[in-house]
């Protein structure tokens, strides 16, 4: 039983934790390819800047003495979004946009996008510094443990917060995406604009407000990606710079400019990696009791070691790319 | 006055002209269309009058309102709607989201002109909730044409709305697009299907290198002798 709930406390939470993390951030990557067609380097930078927002936010929280129930993160995660959101806006205006009116092809403005994650990143270690931050250095970092005894287990399963915050809080933003993009009337002129650009303009539909809509959009789902990540990690410069790949493979691997898509490939994606560094040995230590005299399991039995993680997303999204280029669900990629 | 007119129109893509001065007028009572060989720059005209390319000479009046190089998004208010030749649905939309699609300028309840494009197109409202990619080529045209008139246009540009199809279906699109005529919708459509186009226009314009060739109502033109060997093959 107990490795049952190892099993729970390793995979399926740390699964699901990360699952929404690379999801918020791939709906975002993939909404803005469908839109503008071009592979926006520097999304991973607009989560980690997120999350330095919502520190700061949450640091003036605290020190005017304002104690919330819940974690001083997740109180300012709403200002913290408009203020991504404008950000984001900024960003797309003074870099993008202007490239985009000279006819700039989607190359160029993924260099472009590479210079903003510089950008973001020197900007970022100029005012904090490069070092390693927490949310819960004043506060602390509630752990819920259900007691599984009744179920002749010795551990609890256990589950921080800020993680029971995250499900809900993306589970929340994606229910309210797909209302968006299938009730409203600006969602469904996105959902026309990723499908055919020009018919779009030619309908008449406000492509310049369509783009607005989805800078705001893929912003403050970066600021609550990225918040999350801190919330459950630690906050540093280069936070989500190192999980950037991994989105990419998800929005890619459930179809570039596929919300929906880029939603299952993040779950997708998350679990791989998760079950990929699992040590095995933790779940199938009782075999050892039934193996034969002199054999018994290795004390470490994961498919990949931790500190190749990354080659996980890589291999899902070489196999995607082979066998099925367009994503699970049908998208934009070619 | 004209509905539309356009006065020694010069434009093109950004190289040399495509359109070397073309002369359109049409009244809202009319059905124009443009005929012309390959390359002749039918299309280019259409697009020039819904801001697609730079005009770079001459002028476009829309009910006595110059709308020279106007944006689509301007256009549509306004009262014109085009249906390009390809490309023309949203192919991952159902049948109904299209039809929204073109009345996105709306800010009215056009849950009247809806039943009106359901009505001119009675399959449609049996396919409101299949994605336009699933429908066949004919089917495709009128979701096209549907969502061109849920903005309720005073001219919708069509081109070419017969390619591809086969003449059961021509027939059924060029009967339609007589009767959108005859709801006060003026037309300007560009057709390969230039004899039997021709026979129910009430103004025709033969289009060559950019410039008007011949104008007039489209039984002059298909009387006249030269149009018919140079243009509608004999
Ligand atoms: N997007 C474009 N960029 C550059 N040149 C173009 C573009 N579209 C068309 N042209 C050129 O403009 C000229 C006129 O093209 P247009 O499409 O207007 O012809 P058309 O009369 O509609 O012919 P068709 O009967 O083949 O449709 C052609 O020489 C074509 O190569
Ligand atoms: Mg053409």
């Amino acid at each position: 039983m107990d490795e049952l709930i190892f099993f729970i406390n390793r995979v399926l939470i740390s699964g699901t934790v990360l699952g929404s993390i690379y999801a918020l951030g791939a709906i975002g990557i993939t909404l803005i390819f469908g839109i503008l067609r071009f592979a926006h380097f520097a999304h991973g930078d607009m989560m980690t800047m997120g999350a330095f927002i919502a520190f700061v936010l949450a640091g003036v929280l605290a020190s005017a003495g304002i104690v919330t129930p819940l974690p001083t993160g997740v109180v300012v995660l709403p200002v913290a979004m408009v203020l991504a959101a404008i950000i984001a806006l900024g960003i797309d205006k003074s870099f993008y946009a202007p490239l985009r009116q000279r006819g700039a092809r989607p190359v160029t403005l993924l260099i472009a996008s590479i210079g903003v994650t510089l950008m973001i990143q020197g900007v970022i270690r100029l005012i904090f510094g490069s070092g390693t931050r927490s949310f819960f250095a004043d506060e602390t970092k509630d752990i819920f443990r259900i007691d599984m005894s009744w179920a002749g287990a010795q551990r609890p399963i256990s589950v921080t917060e800020p993680q029971v915050i995250m499900f809900v809080v993306t589970a929340l933003l994606v229910v309210a995406l797909h209302l968006f993009l299938t009730r409203s009337r600006l969602g469904k002129a996105m959902r026309a604009m990723a499908d055919n650009a020009d018919l779009a303009q030619v309908s008449g539909i406000n492509t310049a407000l369509v783009v607005r809509v989805t800078w705001v959009i893929a912003g403050s789902l970066a600021c609550v990606a990225g918040t999350m990540l801190a919330l459950d990690v630690a906050l540093m410069p280069d936070l989500a710079f190192n999980i950037v790949l991994p989105i990419f493979a998800a929005a890619i691997v459930g179809g570039l400019g596929h919300a929906y898509g880029a939603i299952v490939g993040g779950f997708l994606i998350a679990f791989a990696e998760t079950l990929a560094v699992f040590n095995w040995t933790a779940v199938l230590r009782p075999l050892n009791a039934v193996l034969p005299e002199g054999m018994a399991l290795p004390p470490n039995l994961s498919l990949v070691p931790t500190e190749y993680k990354l080659t996980v997303a890589f291999i899902i999204l070489v196999i995607t790319l082979l066998a099925r280029p367009t994503g699970i669900f049908k998208g934009a990629s070619t | 006055m004209a509905l539309i007119e356009l006065k020694h129109v010069v434009g093109g893509y950004g190289g040399a002209p495509i359109l070397n001065g073309v002369d359109i007028a049409i009244e809202q009572s009319d059905i124009g269309v443009i005929v012309g060989p390959n390359g002749a720059g039918k299309s280019t005209t259409l697009k020039a009058i819904f801001g697609l390319l730079k005009v770079m000479g001459g002028t476009i009046t829309f009910a006595g309102e110059e709308i020279t190089n106007s944006l689509p998004d301007r256009l549509v208010p306004k009262g014109l709607s085009f249906v390009p030749q390809e490309k023309n649905v949203f192919t991952s939309m159902t049948v109904e989201e299209n039809l929204e699609m073109g009345a996105f300028t709306r800010t009215d309840d056009f849950s009247d002109t809806m039943g009106w494009v359901y009505q001119m197109f009675p399959i449609l409202r049996e396919k409101r909730r299949q994605p336009a990619g699933e429908l066949s080529g004919g089917q495709r045209q009128m979701v096209a044409m549907g969502r061109a008139l849920m903005s309720k246009p005073r001219l919708l540009m069509l081109d070419e709305p017969s390619a591809g199809l086969s003449p059961r279906y021509v027939i059924e699109i060029f009967e339609t697009i007589v009767k959108i005529n005859g709801e006060g919708v003026g037309i300007l459509m560009v057709e390969q299907n230039a004899r039997q186009a021709l026979a129910f226009a009430s103004r025709g314009f033969v289009l060559a290198n950019g410039q008007n060739r011949f104008t007039g109502t489209g039984q002059e033109l298909i009387a006249d002798p030269e149009v018919a060997r140079s243009f509608l093959g004999g």
